[in-house]
Parts: C-alpha cells; structure tokens; sequence
C-alpha cells in the first residue's frame, strides 16, 4: 500500500497519472501461449487477433510479449497451423 | 450606504431591458456566454430554452454547436463529451428528464468537467404533473454538482452567466447547474437589464481556459482535455485503491466553490449594480427576528411580501433565502440564525420516510448552534400548487402561536402548507 | 402595483395580449410581470392570463387573487365568475357592443359596483384585420383607464408584430380607444 499516492500527490479527475504500460498485466495469466517457430507460416492472424498488443514482429520471427500477455489464448485458438499451445505457468 | 457610493461599470442606462420569460433569459444568457456546445432534448417546462437557443443558431446569431439528441441521457453524455474535449458546454431540462440524466450528472462532477445545467424545476411522476416543485432538485442534491437557484427572471439570467465562471474557476472545476421555477418563472414573462455581448465576454474571460494537470508521462504540465497531441485517459477504472482518492478532492472542491460564488457575486455587483446576498444566502430582516422562514427558488419573492406586511405590523419576522443549495451555506445558516427563536423551513418537495432535504441541511447547521432555535418543516407547492399571499400569513400566524407556546411536538414537526383535508 | 386578469379562449391570444401590456409598462419605466395560468391550454377553452405592473420590483410570484382590472376578451365569457376576486371598485374591460344594462345583468353586478369599460372589439377587429382575434383591440381598455399610455402599446405591438400587421394592429387599437364606453 505504501506505494499507493495520496489525493494530494493525484491530478483531479482520476485521470490516468502514469502510462498504462506501466502496469505489467502479464501477471495475471495463468497458462502462456508458447509458439513453435518451427509449424509458424508468419501468416500473423495471432497479431491481429491479440486483444492486448503482446505478439511482436521483430522482422524474423513472431514472439510473445509476456510483460502484457494476459493468457486468454484466443492465439493458440485463431493459429490456423496450431502453432500456439497454452502451457500452465509454473511461476518463477 | 457603500452600496450606494458604487457605480457599476454597466449602469442601468448601459444595460438593454427586454421583456422575456425565464427559459427566455436563460436561452439568450447561454447566447452571450459564448458557449460551444449545446446538447439537449426538450421537455415542459424547459423547452422554451431549447427552441430559443436553436433559433439563435438558425440565425446565425451564435457559433455554438447544437446537437440535437435523442434523450436527456445522451444530452449529459454528449456535454460530458464536449466538455472533456474543452468546450464550454450547456444542457437543460426538467423533471422525468432530470432523472433520466442523473447516472450522467455524476459522471460529469467525478470527471470535474465545468459545464452549466438549466433545470427548470417541475415534480416527478407519478402522478404525472408538468408544474413545479423541488423534487427533480432534491433528486440530484448529492450529484456533485453546484446548484443554485433563481428567485425571478433577472436573476435567471445573472446566475446563468455567472455559473459559468463558477464552474470553470481554477479552484473549482466543477459542473454547475441554474434552477428556476418551472411556469412561475420559466413562463412569466418579466423586463430585465441584460449586458453587451462583449461584457459577458470579458466577465467570462473568453472562451473556456482549461485546467492543467500534471502526469508522469509529460515533463510539462498538460491541458486536462481530450487532445491528440497530448493524449489522456479519462474516465478511468479506480476501485478501492483509488476512488477514495479522486473523491476526497472533489469535496475540497466544492467547499472552495463557496467562496468562489460570493467573490463571482461581487464582481457581478460591481459590473451590473445587481447583487443577491451574499452569493450564497440572500437574507431579509433576519437580524433581529424572532421567528425566520427559510426558502428558495420564485417563493422567496412571495414570502417576502408578506414578511414586508408584518415587519410594518411590527411583528419580528424575517425570510432567509437559499441561493446556492449545493454547496450549502451552513456557515452563513449558523451566523445569520444566531438570534432566532423559531425557524421554519419551506420544503417544495417531500421525502417519504423523513423531513424534506433542505430542513435537513438546515438542521443540521443549526445543531451546532449556541441558540438552537425551533424548528419546523413546511412542505408546500408540491406539483405547482400557487403559494398564496393567505398561506404564507397562514403559516406565519400559526408560527407566532407556535413561538408563544415555546415549542413543538415531534408528531407536529413536518406541517403540509395548503392541502386539502 | 396594478394587478390585471385577462380572460379569453384559447386562442383567442389572451396571453399575448397580457404580454403586450407589460411590455408596454416596461417601456414607461414600471417593472413587469405577464404570465398564463399554467396549463395545457386547448384552444376554445377558457384561459386565464395575468398582468403586474409596479413601480417597484415585483417580488410576488403567485397567482393574481384580488385583480384591479378583468379585461373579458370574448363576450361568451361574460358572466358572474368574472367578477370574482374583483377588488371593490375595480374595473371591467369587456369585449362588447350591445346595451350596458345587457352586461351588468349577465355579470350579476349593480352601476357604480364597478367601473365598466365596453369596446367593441369584434365589430372593429372584423372590419380592420379581417378576422375575431380581439386582443389587441381590447388593450385600448387598458390606455383608457390610464394604466398604459398608448404609445407604449403601439411600440409593443411593433416589437411582437411587423409591417402591415402591426399597422392595422396599431389602427385597431386606435379605432376601439375611439369606441370605447366608460360606464
């Protein structure tokens, strides 16, 4: 708690002090999306599908972003190839 | 005797009298007021203010944009919208329409968006009534929103340009909403003293200034507004780690809209030689009487006649009008019935199960009173029935027998003033 | 302060007329008030507006109780309920062109009860607008009686009308300061 702000330290309105990336949502997920870069075609209807921005094109390869990736699989369910399993996190 | 050394900037040679309605003089104060948005839907008795304004935008009078809405609902919305982008907006409405709107009104006072609402005051259904009474106001009293409310036609279009400036002003940064009566004064048509445009303008300081806000993500202090350049999120998710928070100031807020509304009263006094009490309560003859009838809205008027009528019997009564309802003035309450006996209260509205809500508010300024007057509550006008010169003499009659026998029961506390049976 | 009832149809701009006459006031300096009675209004059906003019600010916002002056725009309205509420002494303005003894039976009322104004207002609003609406004629009552001058009322009536509807207007209301009969 101690982290938290007081009403004096916020601006008015609650409007949204700090980035909304600030906040690693990734925490939350309870099975991960792995991909198999060896069935991916790139086609990238995972990117286009993922409600929260985590699949990341770097050029080469498709990857997951796990800071953001909240672990709903709508990727592993849209991959057309089945190229994403959901796997349980373990934690650290 | 200063009130007669001052000269306003505009003396009354410099004013324009025009005979117009109260809807009428809310509609062409909101004109002068230079405001960029208008969102509204009509309703009786408020619709006057909404056919005169779309008529000054048919005629090009205004550069506001009107947005003809589907519901009152969609009518805060779109005044939440406008306001959040930076525009000086302003709606009306009545009654059914009023609650309609409530989920919104507490979206926009959350959100500390400056805005300005008319309601012209009418009962809620059922029984379906279009006339007045207080009940749609009491129905948004813990809206957050500064309410203040008009006793004639010339203060309905004073309080229309001044609740701008209360809601922008930097301390307070909250949406304020202007009541009138509906028919008593909504449909009465009266000669009142208006402004050049220019001097609204200049009152107003222009156009909209926006506040600022400081957010980690900027170096520099940013325009608190919907800006693509500087994009914020607002109307954010805060649960029980943050809401407390966001509240807490809106409170503070509306506590320094007090002294705002008696410095905007004064600035008023001095550019147009009108002023309404303090800004906040507007007394008469309070001082040294014995017995103080408390009211607001076109009554105040009515009440004071009579009060006049036996002041000149001698008999020490005298009338406190509330001016601004939110914020309520339980200072001023304290102070001013410091030498009372008896104080009676005039509900236009009832709450089933208690008291009316502005003898509530009233007492509970008076339980930290040295004094502690009687008090008594007076329901009356409910669904636009006429508040006679009889009733308020009625009222007062029983109220000087009240005073002579010293107190009053708890069963006789809450009095129905002009029904039947 | 002068307090005036008017009674007309719907229609028959009972209102308008209440409204003119307080403009008309206003521009001789008086503080103004003109309302209807609140309501649905239907037209053909009886209504009620009221006038206040003073020379103080009007702090009263009730209904109007005790009037100076009944103006009666439509003379199918005459009869003993008009007078009610009438301060003794007060004044009726009627629409009418016939016997006053006509009146004084219809309204229940003895000479020298009340003093009595008569125009004939439908006579004249037929021959000069050409149609029954009587309100404006019948504010030549109220300059008869001194609480209007009339120049302020033909300066009101431009303000609400214009061209040659406010000219006739004007005209009429001329024309029915010449007919009219004080009783």
């Amino acid at each position: 708690m101690s982290s938290l702000k007081s009403w004096k330290e916020i601006p008015m309105g609650g409007v949204a002090y700090r980035l909304s990336t600030d906040v690693k949502t990734g925490d939350w997920r309870a099975l991960k999306p792995v991909i198999d870069q060896n069935k991916c075609t790139k086609c990238m209807i995972c990117w286009l599908f993922c409600p929260d921005m985590s699949i990341i094109w770097d050029g080469e390869k498709v990857y997951v972003n796990y800071d953001y990736c909240k672990g709903c699989g709508i990727c592993a369910n849209e991959c057309p190839v089945k190229a994403i399993s959901m796997v349980p996190e373990l934690g650290e | 005797m200063s009130e007669l050394e001052l000269v306003p900037k505009y003396p009354r040679e410099k004013q324009t009298m025009i005979n117009v309605n109260g809807d009428e003089a809310i509609a062409y104060a909101v004109k002068q007021s230079y405001v960029d948005v208008v969102a509204a839907y009509p309703i009786t008795p408020q619709t006057i203010i909404v056919e005169k304004f779309s008529e000054f935008v048919a005629n090009g009078e205004t550069h506001t944009e009107f947005v003809a809405v589907e519901s009152e609902h969609s009518a805060m919305s779109a005044c939440v919208g406008a306001a959040a982008s930076g525009a000086r907006a302003f709606t009306a409405t009545s009654s059914q329409g009023l609650a309609l709107m409530v989920e919104v009104l507490y979206i926009a006072s959350g959100l500390r968006l400056p805005m300005v609402l008319a309601v012209v005051n009418r009962a809620l259904s059922a029984p379906i009534n279009i006339h007045n009474d207080h009940s749609d106001a009491y129905l948004m009293r813990d809206a957050g929103w500064i309410m203040l409310f008009a006793e004639n036609v010339q203060e309905a279009y004073d309080t229309t340009i001044q609740a701008f400036k209360i809601s922008e002003h930097p301390d307070v940064q909250l949406p304020a909403s202007v009541h009138i009566d509906g028919f008593f004064l909504s449909h009465t048509l009266e000669n009142i003293y208006t402004l050049p445009d220019e001097a609204v303008y200049d009152f107003l300081g222009g156009p909209r200034k926006i506040a600022k806000v400081r957010v980690d993500y900027f170096d520099e202090e940013v325009n608190y507004a919907l800006d693509p350049a500087r994009p914020l999120s607002i109307g954010n998710l805060a649960l029980y780690d943050y809401y407390f928070e966001i509240k807490v100031p809106q409170v503070l807020s509306m506590r320094k809209a007090e002294e705002v509304i008696k410095e905007v009263n004064e600035e008023w006094y001095k550019l147009t030689g009108r002023k309404y009490g303090n800004g906040l309560v507007d007394p008469f003859m309070v001082e040294d009487a014995d017995i103080v009838i408390i009211a607001m809205g076109s009554s105040a008027g009515t009440v004071r006649s009579v009060v006049k009528k036996y002041r000149e019997k001698g008999v020490k009564v005298g009338l406190l009008r509330i001016r601004s309802f939110r914020p309520f003035p339980h200072k001023d309450i304290v102070e001013l019935l410091s030498g009372s006996k008896l104080v009676a209260v005039m509900d236009k509205g009832i709450g089933p199960g208690q008291y009316g809500a502005l003898y509530l508010d009233v007492a509970a300024s008076l339980y930290h009173s040295k004094s502690k007057p009687i008090l008594v509550d007076y329901v009356y006008g409910l669904g636009g029935r006429d508040l006679s010169p009889e009733m308020v003499e009625q009222m007062i009659n029983n109220l000087l027998k009240d005073l002579e026998k010293g107190y009053i029961l708890e069963e006789e506390r809450l009095r129905f003033l002009g029904v039947r049976g | 302060m002068i307090e005036v009832r008017w009674h007309s149809r719907g229609g028959q701009g009972g209102w308008t007329a209440s409204n003119l006459t307080a403009m008309a006031a206003s521009y001789e300096g008086k503080y103004v008030q003109s309302f209807p009675a609140f309501g649905p209004e239907r037209s053909g059906a009886p209504i009620l507006a009221f006038t206040r003019i003073s020379d103080e600010p009007i702090e009263l916002h009730s209904m109007i109780y005790n009037p100076d002056i009944v103006v009666v725009l439509d003379y199918t309205l005459l009869s003993p309920g008009i007078v009610s509420g009438l301060k003794p002494g007060g004044t009726i303005i009627t629409n009418f062109a016939g016997d006053v003894n006509q009146v004084l039976k219809t309204l229940n009322v003895k000479t020298g009860d009340y003093k009595l104004v008569l125009i004939p207002a439908s006579k004249l609003a037929l021959e000069i607008l050409k149609s029954k609406i009587t309100n404006t004629a019948m504010l030549a009552g109220l300059v008869k009686c001194g609480v209007v001058k009339f120049e302020s009322v033909e300066k009101s009536i431009r303000e609400r009308f214009s061209g040659p509807v406010a000219e006739k207007n004007i005209l009429l209301v001329k024309k029915a300061l010449e007919e009219s009969i004080e009783v």
